[in-house]
């Protein structure tokens, strides 16, 4: 469903991304890996719409979206977390997940301001939508706690939970792993996995923690220094040399 | 560490004198042709010298004096008090809310004329206010040409009326949608730059109409202004000693009283009342609607808000027209209230004003908005001896208040949407 | 040849009012370049400078010292004292506690100021405008006495000439000086200047005394040649100046030079050609039309956006 080809950014002087290519197919978990600085959530800003990439093409069900602003690549179903979590820290949990679900409410100012029994409605819809996705990443008891002031690894579900409210096609999740425990780890590791079987929903990531990455990924695509350097199963990318050394010879 | 600081506080006494001393001190006299200079008052002189001895005393020991500062609030009771439940504050304050709007409806009928007619303005203020207040606090831009919308607004029904004779509630809706039609045409190209280049070019479009009104005499009678504006009418009757328009009937003589101008004026107040709670209404749905929402998300964080689908320039653009539309609200019915405008009521000052009131009062807190509105208007008319000091207060506030309150005197409470737990 | 001189006459004074624009473009760049902040108050400083000035030269017309270099040599250093002390004052009373902020915060409280000190120089010195006095009269005229002539008055001369002078100075200083490269410092990264052990503080100082001192050397050559100042006079000369620094790249002070000099023609040519009313709406027309479509102005970097 999706398909990067040959996808190039440059800044100034510096190609921080050249030729790279990768594809997700529907029902499929894929992972990018590679070193710091391999330019690895340089490839999602320029998915998510967030850099114009200054080469090649991204197709998104047949459709090319490079360049296309962001919020409207976020509205054909391609959603993403970042790499530092970016909530709506004042308002409360659950109004994280109703400003998601705007689009949803896009009723007429009047109806609004009059509170018609449609409008109603639909309020009541896009609560029950997000009590049930609160419910679903664990985070009910904390409906009306102030966003900001939740436990990291709880921000970090809450992010995805305020993904999946969009109702995304293809998730893409920039390190959501990054400063877990174990345990929260693992119990990503099992949502993510639900997010692709219950809810068809593929999902990219971008990861370091190896242990996540061989575990739920389908297949994977490791990137060094900008360019690609090796793609496919995890058993494959296990035995690849070139990934050996790449990720042995710094160390 | 005592060494530099008596350096220090010297340095900040000398400095004090130098900026005080040379403009108090001497004063410039024109003579003629020619211009000659005056000591100042003793008394002036006196107050800039021991402006420099606090500055001294205060820098030497300021250590010490903000350490007492900072033990202060542990003085104060209320500091550590537990913020009140959300359902409790909702009902304290529209009881309150409540309470303010019967006290203001019964209010004219005991006060003075020209209390009344203050009244009417301060209410234009808290219109325009609470409408800047959804550009500013809310969606957080800061729009510095505000009062550009209140000019459309004014201007609308003046040409109006004195062309095609539209009166006073006709022109209310054309007003406020031609404003809000400014404000989308306005925005629409200025809502994607940055924050502060967003005030600078606001200012610009401000500056850029009071020049055009003042400049197209044929059309807006220029610096001359337009007079003869109507008298708003209550179905048809109008509040004059005599009937101006065909067809009206004049009030008093329908009610069989005698004539008094009074009514007119506590007319006009309590138009503007209602339409002042019908904004203050209004934007508190809007708050707590989808639009209100996105506001504040794109004001938190505009990266993630977009990656979720909202359009910056869509929801940005709807609250400068929302705010555009109550600015054009209040200049309708500031045309009506004066039955006389020019450029000189839209100066950059008033924007400034308008924008000293939000931040006063705390940006996106419409309680703390309306009552700094109360303050700023009511304050110099109260303090007579004080009104020419009005406007260097405001800007000594301003300041003060980024230093010391960002927030406001009654910051922001947000209205949470509670989830409750279902079975 | 008479049009031709028209347009010339229109240059000339295009010119002499672009470089004071520069003068004071120096102080918005300077400033924004290091804390990316508009110092709004700015036109307040340069309105400063010029009634201290005017203070400064009717006080020694009053003492009966009228050799016309001391005057306005007194006249200029007083004026540059008490702005750069002005400009320091604000920063330390207005700025310096809202730094790091949000965006709009320091921006709010820098209005603050500029209505205050509007309002401080009203107050102490009244609203009416004051002449300034005449102090350098005379000039060249070129072109047959009969029809336009053009002229170029001393007071131009004067101004380009002093405008060169302190562009030069300032170029150097920042070029060479143990402050200036700081200052570069601060303005490339400015927490990385503060590990590197620069003292942030005193450099962002001295850029607002900088500025300071070049608006109130404007502020003096203007006054003369208005031949009348007024406490409102700095808001919009500030805006004027805002506007150039922005034209020419906000940062850069090649570029505040160049948008003065730009902007002061502009303003000219509408003034000669179409109508002195209009000279305001083409100057923010401007502005607004640079923001809009080359925000990083003529000889500005851009800014890249991170995540």
């Amino acid at each position: 469903m999706l398909e990067v080809q040959n996808l190039s950014m440059r800044f100034g002087g510096l190609l921080a991304v050249d030729q790279v290519s990768l594809d997700v197919q529907e029902h499929e978990i894929v992972a990018i890996i590679g070193p710091n600085g391999a330019g690895k959530t340089t490839v999602f800003n320029c998915m998510s719409g967030f850099y114009k990439p200054t080469g090649g093409k991204i197709l998104f069900e047949g459709r090319e979206i490079q360049g296309k602003p962001d919020y409207k690549i976020s509205r054909l179903g391609l959603v993403r977390t970042f790499q530092h979590v970016r909530l709506f820290g004042r308002m409360t949990v659950v109004e994280n997940l109703l400003v998601a679900q705007h689009r949803h409410l896009n009723t007429n100012l009047l109806s609004g301001i009059l509170k018609t029994p449609n409008y109603r409605e639909r309020e009541q819809k896009s609560l029950d939508r997000a009590a049930y996705w609160l419910n679903r990443v664990g985070l009910m008891d904390m409906a009306n706690r102030e966003a900001g002031n939740l436990a990291y690894g709880q921000q970090r579900r809450l992010e995805i939970a305020r993904c999946m409210v969009t109702e995304p096609k293809l998730l893409m999740l920039d390190e959501p792993a990054a400063g877990l425990n174990p345990a929260e780890t693992k119990d990503l590791n099992q949502l993510i996995i639900s997010l692709k079987e219950d809810y068809n929903v593929s999902v990219v990531l971008i990861e370091h923690d190896m242990s996540l990455v061989m575990d739920i990924s389908d297949r994977i695509n490791v990137i060094n220094q900008g360019r690609p350097l090796a793609s496919g199963t995890p058993d494959e990318i296990r035995r690849n040399d070139d990934v050996i050394k790449a990720y042995l010879g710094e160390a | 560490m005592a060494a530099h600081n008596l350096k220090h506080a010297l340095f900040c006494a000398i400095v004090t004198l130098v900026i005080s001393y040379p403009i108090l001190g001497f004063n410039l006299e024109s003579q003629g042709t020619s211009v000659i200079l005056e000591g100042a008052k003793t008394s002036t002189v006196i107050g800039v010298l021991l402006a420099a001895v606090i500055v001294f005393l205060f820098q030497l020991f300021r250590d010490n004096v903000m350490g007492s500062l900072r033990q202060l609030p542990a003085v104060n009771p209320l500091a550590n008090r537990k913020p009140m439940e959300q359902s409790r504050r909702l009902k304290l304050e529209s009881a309150l809310l409540t309470l303010m709007v019967i006290g203001a409806l019964i209010w004219p009928f005991i006060a003075s004329r020209g209390a009344v007619d203050l009244a009417t303005l301060v209410l234009i203020y808290i219109m325009l206010a609470l409408g800047l207040n959804v550009v500013v606090g809310l969606a957080g831009l800061l729009d510095l040409g505000y009062v550009a919308f209140y000019a459309v607004g004014a201007y609308t029904f003046a040409l109006l009326s004195q062309y095609y004779g539209v009166s006073f509630w006709f022109a209310l809706p054309i007003g406020a949608l031609l404003a809000a039609l400014f404000g989308l045409v306005l925005g629409f190209p200025v809502l994607r730059l940055r924050g502060d280049y967003l005030a600078i070019v606001t200012l610009g479009f401000g500056e850029i109409i009071r020049i055009l009104l003042n400049n197209m005499t044929s059309l807006t009678g220029g610096p001359n202004g337009i007079g003869g504006i109507p008298d708003p009418t209550l179905f048809g009757m109008e509040f004059g000693r005599r009937v101006k328009e065909e067809g009206n009937t004049s009030f008093h003589e329908t009610f069989g009283i005698a004539y008094s101008s009074e009514h007119k004026v506590i007319f006009l107040y309590l138009i503007a009342l209602v339409l002042a709670v019908i904004t203050a209404i209004a934007i508190r749905r809007l708050m707590r609607m989808p639009v209100g929402r996105a506001w504040e998300a794109l004001r938190e964080d505009e990266i993630a808000a977009k990656s979720l689908g909202l359009s910056r320039t869509a929801v940005k653009l709807s609250a400068f027209t929302i705010g555009a539309f109550f600015a054009g609200f209040a200049g309708t019915v500031f045309a009506s209230k004066q039955g006389f405008i020019s450029p000189e009521s839209f100066v950059f000052l008033e924007s400034a004003i308008i924008l000293a009131i939000v931040v006063l009062g705390g940006m996106g807190s419409q309680m703390g908005v309306i009552l700094a509105a109360i303050a700023v208007t009511i304050l110099p008319e109260l303090a007579r001896e004080f009104s020419e000091y009005r406007m260097l207060i405001f800007g000594a506030a301003m300041v003060l208040m980024m230093v010391w309150r960002p927030q406001g005197l009654m910051p922001m409470r947000r209205i949470h949407i509670e989830l409750k737990p279902q079975e | 040849m008479q049009d031709l001189l028209y347009f010339i006459q229109q240059l000339i004074n295009g010119l002499t009012i672009g470089s004071t624009y520069a003068l004071i473009a120096i102080g918005y760049t300077m400033v924004y370049g290091i804390i990316g902040m508009i110092n709004f108050a700015h036109g307040e400083i340069y309105m400063i400078g010029a009634y201290t000035s005017l203070i400064a030269i009717t006080g020694l017309a009053a003492l009966g010292i009228a050799w016309l270099p001391l005057v306005l040599i007194v006249a200029l250093i007083c004026a540059m004292i008490v702005s750069s002390s002005m400009g320091w004052a604000v920063e330390r009373v207005a700025y310096r506690p809202v730094r790091g902020k949000h965006r709009l915060i320091p921006l709010i409280s820098a209005i603050g100021m500029s209505i205050f000190l509007q309002n401080y120089v009203h107050l102490a010195q009244g609203s009416r405008n004051i002449g300034f006095p005449d102090l350098i009269e005379g000039g060249f005229r070129f072109g047959a006495a009969d029809s336009f002539q053009t002229s170029i008055s001393y007071i131009q001369i004067t101004i380009f000439i002093t405008t060169l002078v302190c562009m030069t100075i300032l170029s150097l200083f920042i070029s060479r000086s143990r402050i200036g490269r700081a200052c570069r410092a601060v303005s490339q990264d400015l927490g990385m200047a503060n590990l590197l052990g620069i003292d942030t503080n005193r450099i962002i100082s001295a850029t607002f005394v900088i500025g300071a001192a070049l608006a109130a050397v404007a502020g003096l050559l203007l006054g003369m040649y208005y031949g009348s100042i007024d406490p409102l006079f700095g808001f919009i000369a500030g805006l004027k100046a805002f506007t150039a620094a922005v034209l020419g790249g906000i940062g850069s002070i090649p570029g505040a030079m160049l948008g003065g000099l730009i902007l002061g023609v502009a303003e000219s040519m509408t003034s000669g050609y179409l109508s002195g009313e209009y000279k305001d709406v083409v100057s923010f027309g401007l502005l607004i039309l640079i923001l809009l479509f080359k925000p990083t102005g003529l000889l500005g970097k851009p800014e890249v956006e991170k995540i």
